[in-house]
C-alpha cells in the first residue's frame, strides 16, 4: 500500500531496510541464542544516522517526528524485535529530557544519544509498581544542593548498557503519584549500580537489569521539571512513545508473514504447493489484513502526534493495543503455516512468537491501554453531554 | 589527503540471465550496482579521509545512468562525484577507458592517491586500475589488502599474492587497486542519502577532456571483443636445475628453441 511519504521518509525506511537485511538478519538467531546486546549493529545504526531521527537539529537531530522514528522502527523489528528495543529504548530514555527537560539539560544530553554515542533508558518500573506507578518505593531526598536516591528499579531495558538514565522517584511519598519526580542519573555515578540481567522468554538480544541506588547522589540540577512531575512527565513520555510498540509490532507481523508466504509457495504436500490450499490461503490473507490493518492505524496516530495534536493519549493506546494483538496472532499464525518446520529453532517464525509476547506486556499492558481508552471515552462523551 | 575513487556501474550478476544464442548478458531489467570491488575503494578512501582530513571524489566513465551509482556513492560519505559520459566513449576497451578515466582525474584536479576495486565484475580485466597509472606516470600497486601506513611522500601497502603478501612502498602520488580482503564497506547514512539527492554532478564529454575523438570509445580502442570463452588449462611444465648462471643459460636456449623471444 502507498502510505504517501515524503522523500526523506522513504529514504528512512530504505535504508533502515538495507540494515536490517545485511547486518540484523544474518545474526539474529545467534543474537537470541547467546542473549547478547547488539552493540555492532547500534553503531552501524547510529552511523547511519538512524539514532538521532527524532530530535531536533539543533542538538544534533535529523529533526524528524515520531514517524520518522517509527518507520525505523518498523524496518528493524521486521527483522529482529530484541534489536528494535535496544534502539527505540534509547529513544524512550531521553523523551522526558526532550519533552521536559531545561535547555542545559538538553544540550549535555541529546547530541550524545541522537549521534548514538551514548543510549539512554527510561526508568519507572519496580517489583511493586507496574500497572500502578503510585507504588513506586525508590525515594530522593534532596540534601543541599543535591538528591540522595536509595531504591530499585526493575526490568529496565537496556540497564547496564545505557549511560544516561531518566528515572522516576518518590520525593514526597504522602503524596502518593503527584509526589514523584523524574531524576536523570549517569552511569558510573556512585551508588548507583546494576541488578541481575533478567533471562527473558524473547527479544533476548535486549539487556534488562535491575538499577540499584544506594545512597546514590546526584545535583538537585538532574532534576526534568519540578518536584511533583514526575507521573505527568511518565506519562506524556509513555504517550509519545507508544506508538513506537505499534511499529515495533507491524515489523514483526510483516517478517512474520514474509516467512510465512515464502515457505508456503515452496512447501509441497499431495502434490503442490501448500499456499495453493484455501485452508493456507485464509490464514495469510487474515495475516495480510491484520498487519495491514495494523500499520495503517500506527501510521495514522504517528502522523496525529506528529501534527502537534494535543489529545493523544486515546489514538496511542489505540495504536499500540491493536498492533500488539495483531503480532501475537500474526506470529502464532505463522508458525502454524510453518507446522513442525516453525516449531524448530531453524527457522525464524519460533522466535517471532516468542518475541511477540511482550509487546502486549510492556509500556503498560494492553488491559492497562484499554483502561487509558475508556478513561478518555469517558472524557469524550461526558464534554459532549454538556455542550448539549 | 585528497583521493580519487574510480567506480563503474555494472548488472547486479546474481541476477543477470545469458541469451543462450548469441551468448552475451541480457541486461535488459536487471538492477545495476556499483561494482562490488569498488565498494571497498570508496570504504578505504573514507576511512583515509577520516583519518587524515582531505577529500574523496568519485569518478566514472559510463552512459547517463551511471550518474546513479555516484550519487549512491555520495550516499555512503563521497564529498563530490564527477561522471565522463559521451556518445565517443562507447566501445571503449581498457586502453580507451584507462585514457579517459585519466583525463577526468587530472581535470578534477589535484590528487594525493588513486583508489580502484582491483577490477570490474562484468569485465573482470583488471587492467583499467593500472592503465590510468601508466597514463598519468603514477606508480601503482594492484590488488593491495591492507594500508600500513601513509606518511607525506609515500604510502607503504601489503600486496596479496596467491601465497602470501608482499610489502611495497611506493611515492605519492600514486594509484592502488583494492582487493576486498582490505575492509568492510559501510551502510550509507540518512545525512549522505539527503546529499546524494541534491548534489550536482557534472557530466563532461569528449570537448571537456582534451582528447582526441581517436583516443576514445570504439576508435581509441586497441583491443576487440571476438569471443569470450574460458580458456582451457594447458601447457607443459618444465623444472630447470643447476646454478642460476646454468639456469639462465638453459632458460635462454629454451625460450630460443620455442621461438618466443
Amino acid at each position: 500500500m502507498d502510505y504517501f511519504l515524503t522523500e526523506n521518509q522513504m529514504m528512512i525506511k530504505e535504508l533502515a531496510r538495507q540494515i536490517a537485511d545485511q547486518r540484523i538478519m544474518p545474526v539474529r538467531a545467534e543474537l537470541d541464542e547467546k542473549e547478547e546486546f547488539p552493540w555492532e549493529i547500534i553503531k552501524v545504526l547510529a552511523d547511519s544516522d538512524l539514532m538521532g531521527l527524532c530530535y531536533p537539529e539543533e542538538y544534533g537531530g535529523l529533526g524528524g517526528g515520531t514517524f520518522e522514528n517509527c518507520l525505523a522502527v518498523e524496518e528493524i523489528s521486521r527483522a529482529c524485535i530484541g534489536v528494535s528495543v535496544c534502539y527505540a529504548g534509547s529513544g524512550l530514555g531521553a523523551y522526558p529530557i526532550l519533552l521536559f527537560g531545561s535547555e542545559e539539560h538538553k544540550k549535555k544530553y541529546i547530541p550524545d544519544i541522537a549521534g548514538g554515542r551514548k543510549l539512554a533508558a527510561f526508568g519507572l518500573t519496580e517489583a511493586n509498581a507496574g500497572s500502578d506507578a503510585s507504588g513506586i518505593q525508590t525515594t530522593a531526598v534532596l540534601d543541599e544542593n543535591e538528591y540522595i536516591i536509595n531504591g530499585t528499579k526493575q526490568w529496565i531495558t537496556g540497564g547496564g548498557e545505557a549511560e544516561i538514565y531518566t528515572v522516576i522517584v518518590m520525593t514526597d511519598k504522602t503524596r502518593g503519584s503527584r509526589g514523584a519526580s523524574a531524576l536523570i542519573v549517569e552511569k558510573g555515578t556512585p551508588g548507583f549500580t546494576f541488578g541481575k540481567k533478567e533471562k527473558k522468554m524473547g527479544i533476548r538480544a535486549s539487556a534488562t537489569t535491575e538499577l540499584i541506588f544506594s545512597n546514590c547522589r546526584v545535583p538537585k540540577e538532574n532534576l526534568i521539571g519540578r518536584e511533583g512531575m514526575g507521573f505527568v512527565v511518565a506519562m506524556r513520555v509513555l504517550d509519545r512513545t507508544r506508538p513506537g510498540i505499534g511499529a515495533q509490532a507491524i515489523g514483526l507481523c510483516q517478517g512474520a508473514l514474509d516467512a510465512a508466504v515464502s515457505y508456503a509457495r515452496e512447501r509441497r504436500q499431495f502434490g503442490k504447493p501448500i499456499i495453493s490450499f484455501q485452508a493456507v490461503q485464509h490464514i495469510l490473507a487474515d495475516m495480510a489484513t491484520q498487519t495491514e490493518a495494523a500499520r495503517a492505524l500506527v501510521y495514522s496516530a504517528c502522523r496525529f502526534i506528529d501534527s502537534g495534536a494535543k489529545d493523544i493519549s486515546k489514538v496511542s493506546a489505540m495504536a499500540k493495543v491493536f498492533s500488539s494483538d495483531v503480532a501475537m496472532k500474526v506470529t502464532v499464525d505463522a508458525v502454524q503455516v510453518l507446522g513442525g518446520y516453525g516449531y524448530m529453532r531453524d527457522y525464524p517464525v519460533e522466535k517471532m512468537m516468542r518475541d511477540a509476547k511482550i509487546l502486549q506486556i510492556y509500556e503498560g499492558t494492553n488491559q492497562i491501554q484499554r483502561n487509558v481508552i475508556g478513561q478518555e471515552l469517558i472524557k469524550e462523551y461526558a464534554g459532549k453531554k454538556e455542550k448539549k | 589527503m585528497n583521493i580519487v575513487v574510480c567506480i563503474k556501474q555494472v548488472p547486479e550478476t546474481t541476477s543477470v540471465k545469458i541469451n543462450k544464442d548469441t551468448n552475451t548478458l541480457m541486461r535488459e531489467g536487471v538492477k545495476s550496482i556499483i561494482n562490488p570491488f569498488d565498494m571497498y575503494a570508496i570504504e578505504e578512501g573514507l576511512r583515509i579521509k577520516e583519518k587524515f582530513g582531505g577529500r574523496v571524489s568519485a569518478v566514472s566513465m559510463g552512459p547517463p545512468q551511471a550518474e546513479e551509482a555516484l550519487r549512491e556513492a555520495v550516499s555512503y560519505g563521497v564529498d563530490d562525484a564527477f561522471l565522463l559520459s559521451d556518445r565517443a566513449f562507447a566501445g571503449a576497451d581498457t586502453l580507451a577507458t584507462s585514457r579517459t578515466l585519466s583525463k577526468g582525474i587530472k581535470k578534477i584536479g589535484d590528487f594525493n592517491l588513486i583508489i580502484c576495486g582491483k577490477q570490474a565484475i562484468d569485465g573482470d580485466t583488471a587492467q583499467v586500475g593500472p592503465g590510468i597509472a601508466e597514463k598519468l606516470d603514477i606508480p601503482f600497486v594492484a590488488f593491495v589488502r591492507k594500508i600500513r601506513e601513509i606518511g607525506n611522500r609515500s604510502i607503504k601497502v601489503e600486496r596479496m599474492m596467491d601465497d602470501g603478501y608482499d610489502v611495497m612502498e611506493i611515492t605519492l602520488p600514486s594509484l592502488i587497486t583494492v582487493v576486498k580482503e582490505i575492509n568492510e564497506p559501510r551502510m550509507p547514512s540518512l545525512r549522505g542519502k539527503m546529499k546524494s539527492k541534491s548534489i550536482d554532478i557534472p557530466t563532461w564529454g569528449l570537448a571537456d577532456l582534451e582528447i582526441g575523438e581517436d583516443k576514445v570509445g570504439l576508435k581509441g580502442s586497441a583491443t576487440q571483443v571476438i569471443k569470450v570463452f574460458t580458456p582451457k588449462r594447458g601447457g607443459r611444465r618444465e623444472m630447470l636445475e643447476g646454478s642460476v648462471e646454468t639456469q639462465v643459460g638453459l632458460l635462454i636456449n629454451r625460450l630460443n628453441d620455442l621461438k618466443v623471444v
